[in-house]
């Protein structure tokens, strides 16, 4: 979890440590010079923007299919959502919260399509301190948050392509973050016959 | 009237990264703030060498007739000065704020290359917010 402050207790071995009392914070300012570090390194490795997307998105893939593992342990008593609006709300709430501290803005669904949902965050967390070249166009470092959704979903059997946008608000200076999750047909078709 | 006319922030060298003006008091064109920057960086530095007292950091407030210039100097060399009306109080205070914002917003942006100019939104719109905000406690005074 990120945030400001917090206290982590010491044990002998890992083997002691309940898994339930995972609430350890970390810096803020590490995690932030840390993803800026992530950032530039592939930056350095890739020529193009969408390039650089992708690598961000498959960071936050192997970050979901492990919270996915830790959470469903430790905040759900071993139990995994099958149900596609389950797995949304489990990721909206619980994941959100674990990993940022608080639960996302919005979870909706798609006016246009049946097959999408979308997660819209006022500020990202990871976006906080980043501004975007006007050179980079759309680019957005939520690419990693959206990697972390797919990887979550992904593992739990929800196939599906996620992309982080920047959304224009009314009467606001910032865009806000909006991930945008398109569904697998086979999701969809499972999901129309468990009703 | 605005209390600061304008802001610099020089990396180690000398080099101007960033210069913002404020009210049209002390305005300067592009090649007249470079070159204060840069003079002002060897100032500095010539003070450090020749003040009396050891341990000296190099000059922090330098009062004229018609402006004060207040300077602070980072542990890595980065140096934000304000020149702003004769007298004007807090300077030291929204130059620690400077620097924080300077921290946040520039340090922990993956696309700033260091030394070079800064060209980063959130940046701006914070500081915008902060020097309006100290503009506010000294209308409130």
């Amino acid at each position: 979890m990120i945030g400001v402050g917090g206290k982590i207790k010491q044990y002998s071995s890992v083997l002691d440590k309940p898994l339930s009392k995972g609430r350890q914070e970390v810096s803020l300012s590490a995690f932030a010079f840390l993803f800026s570090e992530l950032v530039q390194y592939n930056q350095t490795q890739v020529d193009n923007i969408a390039e650089l997307e992708r690598r961000l998105e498959d960071a936050g893939y192997a970050v979901g299919a492990r919270v996915l593992e830790l959470f469903c342990h430790r905040e759900k008593g071993n139990r995994r959502e099958t149900r596609l609006l389950g797995i949304l709300s489990f990721v909206h709430t619980t994941v959100w919260k674990v990993l940022f501290g608080k639960v996302a803005d919005s979870l909706e669904k798609g006016t246009e399509h049946e097959d999408e949902y979308m997660i819209s965050e006022k500020e990202l967390l990871v976006n906080r301190f980043i501004s975007i070249p006007k050179d980079m166009g759309t680019f957005n470092c939520g690419a990693f948050v959206a990697g972390i959704v797919r990887g979550v979903l992904d593992n739990a059997g929800f196939p599906a392509v996620v992309t982080a946008h920047f959304v224009p608000m009314e009467g606001q200076q910032r865009p806000r973050t909006t991930i945008l999750i398109k569904f697998a047909d086979e999701v969809l078709r499972r999901e129309a016959k468990l009703v | 009237m605005a209390a600061i006319y304008n802001l610099f922030i020089i990396n180690k060298s000398g080099g101007l990264i960033f210069y913002k003006d404020y009210g049209s008091a002390g305005r300067m064109d592009t090649n007249d703030s470079l070159r204060l920057a840069s003079l002002w960086h060897s100032m500095h530095a010539i003070s450090q060498q020749l003040s009396p007292t050891i341990g000296c950091f190099g000059i922090e407030l330098l009062q004229a007739d018609n402006f004060d210039l207040h300077c602070f100097q980072s542990l890595t060399g980065t140096k934000f000065f304000v020149v702003c009306e004769p007298g004007a109080q807090h300077m030291e205070g929204l130059l620690k704020v400077i620097y924080e914002l300077y921290t946040d917003f520039v340090l922990k942006n993956p696309f700033y290359e260091m030394e070079m100019p800064i060209r980063c939104e959130l940046f701006d719109i914070h500081l915008s917010q902060a020097i309006q905000k100290d503009r506010v406690v000294l209308l409130g005074r």
